[in-house]
Order: C-alpha cells, then sequence, then structure tokens
C-alpha cells in the first residue's frame, strides 16, 4: 500500500471549512485524530532474525531498512568468532520516515545452527520468546500500571533457509515447527543468488510441500484471515513463500541509476529488481502492508494463548494438581 | 538509543495508514450519557449533534427514582461505522427527595467498568471482538435559570467527576440573554472550581490542536440549543426556533455554542475521550477495585504471579465460606423441619386425645342413655302393670263399684 487508501485530511479543517454543511456530522475526523496521535506516539517493532553464520542476515536487515541497523554494523566488528552456544542479542534504533517515528529492535541470534550437535538449539529463542512475553504479562497485571506498556515482544522472526536447492533440512523443519506455534515466522530463501530460476521455483514447492507436510503454519497463517479480501491476498503471499532474497548495502551504477545491488563479472544483481529476486516482495509484505497485521497477529493471538497457558497453569498448581506444561510453551 | 537516517525511502510511513484502516475495519464506539431534567432539551441535543432522529417519545415526569436508559444506534459516515450509545437519564430532577438522584448513574457507570474488567480478567478474554460500553463523555446539562448552579448539580458532577469526563453545558440557552449568559458562564465556573469539581479540560498538548482546544477551554460551560426543525434563511434551509420575535439558528456561532460543542465533542477530541475514559477513569476504578479485593503489586525481589496465587486464595476463602455457609443452612433446614416434625407430633397427638376423651364421653353418654332407658322401661312396665291391675280392679269394681260408692253415700 505504498499510496494512501485514505484521503488526508487536514487537522486545521474545522475552523476554514464552510460552517453549513448539513449531513456533514464529522465522525470520520476520528480517523485523522488517530493518525496524529500514531505519529506523535510512533512505533514499535521488533524483528527477529534466526540462521546460520554466513547467510547474510545483517545484510538483509540493513537492506530493508536502508541503514545500518543490524548489530554487526554497531558493534563494528567485522570479524566475529562463532558462539560456543546460541547468544540473543538484540539492538535497538529510532529511525523516522516523513514524520512516523519508529524504534526498531532487530533481535539477533549467533551461533545458531553451527555447532556440531544442534540439538535443541532453538531452546534460548523459545526462552527468550516465552520472556518477553511473560514481561509484558507482569506489567499488564500490575495494579498499578504503565499508560502505555513497553512492547518487547517478538513480532516477526525471519528464518533463512540456505539455498540448498533441494529440500528443508531437518534442523529447519524442527525450528519452524516448534516455533511457528509461538510467533510469526517468515521463511526465507537467503543467497538467492546462487540459483537458477527454475531451481528457485522448484526449491520453493518442496519447501511449501514439505511446511504443509510437517504442519508448519508460517505467516500469513490460515486461520487468522479475516474476510474473504484478506483471504485472496493472503493466498498470493502464501504462493510465493518463502521468499528468495538477496541483501545488499552496496549501490551501482546500473543503467544511468544508482541502485542497490551485487556486482559480479557476469552481471549485477539489482536487489529491488522483481525479475532479479524477490526482496521488493517481503519487503512490501513486512513493512509496507502487512507490518501492522503483524503486530495485531503477535498481541491478539500469540501472547493470548501464552496468557491462557500462564494462567491456566497456575490455576492447576495452586489447586495442588500436577503441572501441565502444554507442549506450545514447551522448553 | 540511537537515531539512524535511512538512505532510502523504506516504506513504513504506511503504518498510520495501516493502522487506521484496520481501525475502520473493526469500527468505532462511542458512548454518551446525558444527565440533566426531564424535559430539558437532552433528546434534541442528541437529534441535532448526530443530524438524525433518534426513535424516542417525550419522557414522563413522574418516575418514582431515576433510572438510565441506554439505546445503541449503528451510524455511518463516509467509510466508519459507529457504535453509539446514548445514555438518558429518565427521571432526574423530577422526584420531591432527590438525595440518592446520584446513586443509579455512579451505579451504571461502574457497572460498564465492571464489566470491562471482568473481560480483561477472564483466562480466555477476546478484547478485541469486545464491544466497550464504558462512558466516554457525560453531557451535563444546566438549567437557564441565568443564576448559578443548583444543588443537586453540584452534587451530582462532584460525585461524577472522577468517574467520567465531564462537559457541562447550558441548556435551552436561548432563553438566557447574551449578557447574562456571560456572568451565567463565569458564576458557573466559578461555583465548579471552588467546589472543586474536575470537568473535562481539552487537551492542549498535541500542537495540532493546542490553539483550538485551549481557546474552547475558555468558552466552557457551552451554551447550546437544540432543534429538529428547519428554517429557511435567506435560499438555505437552516436548523432554527422559530420565535415570533426571531429565529434562533443552531449553527450560528453568535446565537450560541453549539458548533463548538460539535467541534470539541466528535471532530477534535472523539479520540481523547476514549483514550482518557480507558487510560484515567478505567485504570483508577480498577485499581481500587484490585485493591479492595485485596491485591498489592509485587515489589522487584518478591514471587511473581502474585495476583493469580492471591486470587486463587481468595477464591479458596470464598468458596470455604460459602460452604461454611451452606452448612449452615442445611442445619437450619434440619432443625426447622424437626421442629416441624414435633408440632404435628404434639398436635397428633391432642387430636388423638380429643378424640379418645369425645369417645369416652359419647360412651358415658350411650350408657346414662340406657341406664334411663331401662328406668324408663321398668317404669313403664311398673305403669302398665298398675294400668292393668287398675283396670281389673275397676271391671271388678265397675260391679261392685257402684255398689261401694253407694255405701259410701249413704
Amino acid at each position: 500500500m505504498a499510496d494512501s487508501v485514505i484521503s488526508e485530511i487536514p487537522p486545521t479543517m474545522c475552523l476554514e471549512k464552510p460552517s453549513i454543511d448539513f449531513s456533514y456530522v464529522g465522525i470520520d475526523a476520528i480517523l485523522e485524530q488517530m493518525r496524529r496521535k500514531a505519529m506523535k506516539q510512533g512505533f514499535e517493532l521488533n524483528i527477529m532474525v534466526v540462521g546460520q553464520s554466513g547467510l547474510g542476515k545483517s545484510t538483509l536487515m540493513n537492506t530493508l531498512f536502508k541503514s545500518k541497523v543490524s548489530r554487526k554494523s554497531f558493534m563494528g566488528t567485522a570479524e566475529e568468532k562463532i558462539p560456543k552456544t546460541i547468544e540473543i542479542k538484540s539492538v535497538s534504533h529510532d529511525i523516522e520516515e516523513k514524520g512516523v517515528r519508529m524504534k526498531l529492535t532487530v533481535i539477533d541470534t549467533p551461533g545458531f545452527g553451527d555447532q556440531i550437535n544442534n540439538e535443541n538449539c532453538w531452546q534460548p529463542i523459545m526462552k527468550f520468546i516465552n520472556d518477553q512475553y511473560e514481561q509484558y504479562l507482569q506489567e499488564e497485571i500490575n495494579i498499578d500500571r504503565k499508560k502505555r506498556i513497553p512492547d518487547s515482544r517478538v513480532h516477526c522472526c525471519i528464518y533463512f533457509i540456505p539455498p540448498t536447492g533441494h529440500c528443508l533440512r531437518p534442523l529447519d523443519v524442527e525450528f519452524m515447527r516448534r516455533l511457528s506455534k509461538v510467533v510469526n515466522i517468515v521463511p526465507v530463501i537467503a543467497k538467492a543468488d546462487t540459483l537458477t530460476l527454475e531451481e528457485r521455483d522448484f526449491f520453493k514447492k518442496k519447501i511449501r510441500e514439505e511446511l504443509r507436510a510437517n504442519g508448519i503454519d508460517v505467516y500469513p497463517q490460515k486461520e487468522f484471515d479475516e474476510d474473504a479480501e484478506d483471504r485472496m491476498i493472503n493466498e498470493k503471499i502464501r504462493e510465493m513463500i518463502p521468499f528468495a532474497v538477496v541483501g545488499s548495502d552496496q549501490e551501482y551504477q546500473v543503467n544511468g541509476r544508482r541502485l542497490l545491488g551485487r556486482k559480479t563479472k557476469w552481471g549485477t544483481i539489482e536487489v529491488e529488481n522483481i525479475a532479479h529476486c524477490e526482496f521488493a516482495y517481503l519487503r512490501d509484505l513486512l513493512i509496507r502492508t502487512h507490518m501492522q497485521n503483524i503486530k495485531d497477529i503477535t498481541s491478539s493471538i500469540h501472547y493470548e494463548m501464552y496468557r491462557v497457558c500462564r494462567l491456566n497453569e497456575n490455576n492447576t498448581q495452586a489447586n495442588g494438581l500436577a503441572d501441565h506444561h502444554p507442549a506450545s510453551h514447551e522448553i | 538509543m540511537r537515531s539512524l537516517s535511512l538512505s532510502g525511502h523504506v516504506g513504513f510511513d504506511s503504518l498510520p495508514d495501516q493502522l487506521v484502516s484496520k481501525s475502520v475495519s473493526q469500527g468505532f464506539s462511542f458512548n454518551i450519557l446525558c444527565v440533566g431534567e426531564t424535559g430539558i432539551g437532552k433528546s434534541t441535543l442528541m437529534n441535532t449533534l448526530f443530524n438524525t432522529t433518534f426513535e424516542n417519545e417525550e419522557a414522563s415526569h413522574f418516575h418514582n427514582g431515576v433510572h438510565l436508559r441506554p439505546r445503541t444506534y449503528s451510524l455511518q459516515e463516509s467509510n466508519v461505522d459507529l457504535q453509539l450509545t446514548i445514555v438518558d437519564t429518565v427521571g432526574f430532577g423530577d422526584q420531591v427527595n432527590k438525595e440518592e438522584s446520584y446513586k443509579p448513574i455512579v451505579d451504571y457507570i461502574d457497572a460498564q467498568f465492571e464489566n470491562f474488567l471482568e473481560e480483561e480478567l477472564k483466562i480466555k478474554r477476546s478484547l478485541y471482538n469486545y464491544h466497550d460500553s464504558r462512558i466516554h463523555i457525560c453531557l451535563y446539562f444546566i438549567a437557564p435559570s441565568g443564576h448559578s448552579l443548583k444543588s443537586l448539580d453540584l452534587v451530582t458532577m462532584k460525585k461524577l467527576d472522577s468517574k467520567v469526563n465531564i462537559i457541562p453545558i447550558i441548556a435551552k440557552a436561548d432563553t438566557v440573554s447574551k449578557s447574562e449568559l456571560q456572568k451565567f458562564k463565569i458564576k458557573i465556573m466559578s461555583e465548579l472550581v471552588s467546589n472543586g469539581v474536575q470537568i473535562y479540560q481539552f487537551p492542549t498538548d498535541d500542537e495540532a490542536v493546542a490553539e483550538i482546544n485551549s481557546s474552547m477551554n475558555a468558552h466552557l460551560p457551552f451554551a447550546v440549543i437544540g432543534s429538529s426543525e428547519e428554517v429557511k434563511i435567506g435560499n438555505k434551509m437552516v436548523r432554527a426556533r422559530q420565535y415570533p420575535w426571531g429565529v434562533v439558528q443552531v449553527e450560528n456561532e453568535s446565537h450560541c455554542d453549539f458548533v463548538k460543542l460539535r467541534e470539541m465533542l466528535i471532530r477534535v477530541n472523539m479520540l481523547d475521550l476514549r483514550e482518557q475514559t480507558h487510560a484515567r477513569h478505567y485504570e483508577l476504578y480498577r485499581r481500587c477495585k484490585l485493591e479492595e479485593m485485596g491485591f498489592k503489586d509485587t515489589d522487584a525481589d518478591s514471587e511473581p504471579f502474585s495476583l493469580q496465587e492471591t486470587y486463587v486464595a481468595k477464591r479458596r476463602e470464598f468458596i470455604g465460606e460459602l460452604q461454611m455457609k451452606e452448612e449452615q443452612m442445611r442445619q437450619m433446614f434440619v432443625n426447622k423441619v424437626k421442629e416441624t416434625e414435633a408440632e404435628l407430633k404434639e398436635k397428633e397427638r391432642e387430636l388423638h386425645e380429643r378424640f379418645e376423651m369425645l369417645k369416652r364421653t359419647h360412651q358415658e353418654e350411650k350408657r346414662s342413655l340406657e341406664e334411663m332407658r331401662r328406668d324408663f322401661e321398668e317404669e313403664m312396665n311398673t305403669f302398665n302393670r298398675r294400668k292393668v291391675a287398675a283396670e281389673t280392679l275397676q271391671s271388678l269394681q265397675g260391679s261392685t263399684g257402684l255398689k261401694k260408692d253407694k255405701e259410701k253415700k249413704t
């Protein structure tokens, strides 16, 4: 939605508008009031990136937000040792575009999938996500609570699939199966410039089949489609995932324009060209059209589910029955 | 927190649009409470404000208490769906004794908060589909006496100011002249201030509307008139009230403050009214209610989730109490049954005794009757014998009787 669907009503319309207009009560002015308040308050977005090292996670984040938002760029260490265990590192930035302010938090998971034995590598990540829910819940049940509870819940988890061209690895399946129950997962094929178009299509089809076979529901989840219109839009997206992306923070001169791309001896891959890779679709989905929806699903579905489990847990505990940990929040 | 600058167009400037579009599909609810005496013009003002006729009969003056009548309507303007609930206070100010008049109003407002709190505390809750019935704004209608507030007004507003946003308005303002109006407004505001009544202040923190809001704050209370009729002025039909001495136009700012009210209530501050209701009045209610129920906030190093534990403990306590009460009631019932049983037995015994006694009496009487009969029979026999004897004697004497008599005579 690059163009605004709703027409802009200038805030001082009340005084300057001609005084008599019978049929106009002014109820729709609430939309403008809402917009003003949103601009003033700003937005929060928390994105987690998960994938083996070397898949281009940091570069993709920088490309998505057109600035050095990733941890590596910030920390400044070009060479980093692969950690012995999975670490969760988050970095926040304030970015602003046309008056809209956003606090963007990028949560990195170095060490994921890099060990020799990757059993239970999803555990620290699950724990982190659940901890954010817990924190929010604690704030919410306070007697004296803040006007605006700071939202550190993970809204979206981008999972990087290495471009093998064959199928999903057991690690991928395990991870996505467990995490799709607690967070919105957006799988992407990383470094897609190593796949030809046919290889890419085959790979994507294979991945979609495997996701379906394992009952993994990635974003946008079928069951949360609100109406027919929603379903139509989301079906188109579901037919395209996982997006095959290429990231870059370098600009090159192509046909007289400066574009983000990767320059190789056999040509320049334009990141934002949909004939070359699907970065633009990912960006549109994540940022331009479905960002609010991603946040809504996190707060109204994933968080509520966590809350239900947590409150039920306490109930059974208090009644002297055995602890009951539902599978989805197993750590 | 670092600030970064973007080197190109990312596209999250569409976020406010995404947010607005989601709200549009969800729809809005807005709840207005109108407090004022019967016949002061509440319904007419609502009709005028929303440019529609909400079905309404005139209210009677003879209710014996105040009761609240909420009515919900679906309005639509361009692409915005509004669920408007208008709550009327029927019978307000009509009673001879108005001491308890404010109570039903406070109870209603609290009940809406209670419903929301209940939903919020549920385990499986649906806050996003919840129809918010909490009162966002209370329009308090002041009678246009021209002098000052009535004590009923002060008392009621004082009771409501910590629970709801109040905008005081002077109703039927066409009965107050311009000069009187200014004095009246000043008097009202100073009385409100001196009695510590907190009315709703139009927010001045957002620069886009700070100016208009602060100037409107100075015009409170708004002197309004409402009209369901239209009059032709020039070449247009306008909402107005026609008098022999002239026409009062509702939307003419030099005639009354109706336009200001509509501006403030709907076009500029509707969102803020909803937010204040949620962030201030509801939070206050929630805090008080939870503290009343015995919950405390945890401090940093104590166990988390004390709310749940306290709640469970309270629940056990409550269930225990319930069980005890149940036991008591059962005992009482058993005792009562025993008592009644005993009484019945007693009565039965009495009846039995009476019956026995009656039987005996009957027997006795029968016996005495028998005796009497026998006596009588005996007497009869004796008499019969004597009769027979007498007769035979007579017949004997009949022949000789005369002789005897003759003998006697001589």
